[in-house]
């Protein structure tokens, strides 16, 4: 069926009503069904820790976006160049590449503690997870990318005798932007839920400390706002990387 | 050994190493085809035309025999960029205007191109009738026009052999008509040598100076036709006359029978 299609200015403003729907009809249930205001506060109250709270928040989130930051760098670097050797050489893809599938089939639950047990309690462990969410989705985006040339292109290189290095540069790294990206999409996300979840497990600051924090002494407004304030890193994070892409897709653009 | 010549063959067979024993697609093909000559090859489906095309282009080693281009071994004539390849589909890469996917091969090839060319993309562009869309994406244009960009692409080269397979399979009558018409004039303009591959009759008494029919199972040389007489005096091609009509009938019998 073909449905009669929104305006602008209609899908621009029926999510915010949406949302602001939502969050007036949890302010008033939350009183009105009696749940203690230290199990689930008003969005009311959640702003307003905002308000009073907000240099204790900042400084805590600031830890959480190095290690997610420095972890999306890390793993993501990691995975090019590694789908790179993967292109290069099926020897060892044929060798390594079963064994990290394999690796990713660990949840990062319990890798976390692992990790913390070997790297200590410091920032590079919360890194390491967060590289490690990172890491897989993008080997295999990138090096299914790197794979994406069709064999009239690589012949066309091969009548030009470009040698191995510009059939790479000039022809497969184009080629995978944009699958390059769409696994860089989410790891922007991922790579917060691995700093968090790295703090969880061993440390006394981050979003991820404050989350746990909270929890055990019934703060839940402080509990609400740090579960907030990740979810808006998360989104920030995301929004940089598609205007990144956003460049790339004007610069290398991929047709049809 | 033939230096005077562009393309010389003895006894080449080729083929495609499949699981086990090679696959034998052509056998003991013997072609000499001189400098500045335009040869059309036709043949059935399958037969080896591309496959042929592929060998002298050094994308598949001879199973048998020799092949000389330019009095060279193929990789050398490939090195020094004597040899270009127009594709059946036009190969442009995406991410690149008309413009910049004909200067590809001035920016590949660096390390080990022996030769170097005039960047004259501009020219080219202007040679193929598309001076006015350089800055287009290969999208933003038809089929016809992405097949003239890489047709610039591989005179970028500037072959001493053409090796263009297919190249107007995919494209109207019209259009190719007319495409069939400023490929003769390039060709006299470059005196480039041109090896096409084609499926239509016509097209194959039109451009050709010669015509090698090919015929399959064994795929091998059925006939080599010459067709200057079907000429003007002035070296134009005819579309039409009695004599056109001939040849046309005794290539299509040709193709019947080696297509068995
Ligand atoms: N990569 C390959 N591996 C194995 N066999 C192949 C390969 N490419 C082609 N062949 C076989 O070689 C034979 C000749 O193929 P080729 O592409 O040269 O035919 P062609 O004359 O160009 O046909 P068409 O007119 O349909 O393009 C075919 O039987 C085909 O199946
Ligand atoms: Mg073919």
């Amino acid at each position: 069926m073909l449905q009669h299609r929104l305006s602008t200015a209609e899908t621009m403003i029926l999510p915010v009503i949406g949302a602001l729907s939502l969050l007036a009809a949890w302010q008033w249930l939350v009183p009105a069904l009696g749940v203690p205001a230290y199990i689930v506060p008003t969005p009311a109250a959640v702003l307003r820790t905002f308000a009073t709270e907000w240099r204790f928040l900042l400084q805590n989130a600031v830890p959480t976006w190095l290690e997610a930051v420095l972890g999306f760098l890390l793993g993501n670097a990691f995975a090019v160049l590694m789908a790179i050797v993967f292109v290069y050489s099926r020897r060892f893809r044929a060798a390594y590449f079963p064994v990290v599938l394999l690796f990713n089939t660990i949840p990062v639950l319990a890798l976390a503690p692992i990790i913390i047990l070997i790297f200590g309690l410091g920032m590079l462990p919360k890194v390491i997870i967060a590289a490690l969410l990172c890491f897989f989705p993008t080997l295999v985006n990138m090096a299914r990318g790197l794979q994406l040339a069709t064999v009239n292109e690589l012949e066309l290189m091969h009548v030009l005798s470009a040698s191995h290095w510009e059939t790479f540069w000039r022809l497969r790294a184009p080629r995978s932007i944009p699958l390059l990206f769409a696994s860089l999409r989410i790891s922007a996300t991922t790579c917060i839920i691995g700093a968090i979840v790295g703090e969880w497990i061993g440390s006394n600051q981050g979003l991820g400390a404050v989350i746990i924090q909270s929890t055990f002494n019934y703060q839940a407004e402080k509990l609400f706002a740090a579960v907030l304030l990740a979810s808006l890193s998360g989104i920030t994070f995301f929004t940089v990387v598609t205007q990144i892409e956003q460049i790339f897709h004007r610069l290398l653009p991929q047709g049809n | 050994m033939g230096g005077t010549l562009a393309i010389k063959a003895e006894g080449l067979s080729l083929g495609y190493a499949g699981s086990g024993k090679p696959v034998r697609v052509l056998s003991d093909v013997d072609l000499t085809v001189e400098k500045g000559e335009f040869l059309t090859i036709l043949g059935p489906s399958g037969c080896g035309k591309s496959t042929f095309l592929r060998a002298v282009a050094d994308l598949l080693p001879p199973i048998a025999g020799h092949l000389w281009v330019l009095g060279k071994a193929v990789s050398e004539a490939r090195q020094r960029r004597e040899v270009a390849f127009v594709f059946q589909e036009p190969t442009l890469l995406p991410w690149r205007t008309a413009r910049q996917n004909i200067a590809l091969p001035l920016q590949v090839g660096k390390g080990s191109v022996s030769r170097s060319v005039n960047p004259r993309t501009d020219h080219w562009l202007d040679l193929v009738g598309l001076s006015q869309l350089g800055d287009r994406y290969p999208h933003q244009l038809s089929g016809g026009q992405r097949q003239r960009v890489s047709i610039a692409r591989a005179l970028q080269c500037e072959p001493d052999v053409l090796l263009m397979d297919e190249p107007f399979g995919a494209l109207d009558e019209i259009t190719r008509d007319r495409l069939n018409d400023e490929l003769l004039a390039i060709w006299r303009e470059t005196r480039t040598t041109v090896l096409f591959v084609t499926h239509s009759i016509s097209e194959a008494i039109y451009l050709g100076g010669r015509v090698l029919v090919l015929a399959a199972n064994p795929g091998r040389v059925q006939a080599l036709i010459d067709l200057a007489s079907l000429k003007d005096d002035n070296g134009a091609p005819r579309r039409e006359g009695p004599d056109v009509q001939e040849t046309a009938a005794k290539l299509r019998q040709l193709l019947r029978v080696g297509g068995a």
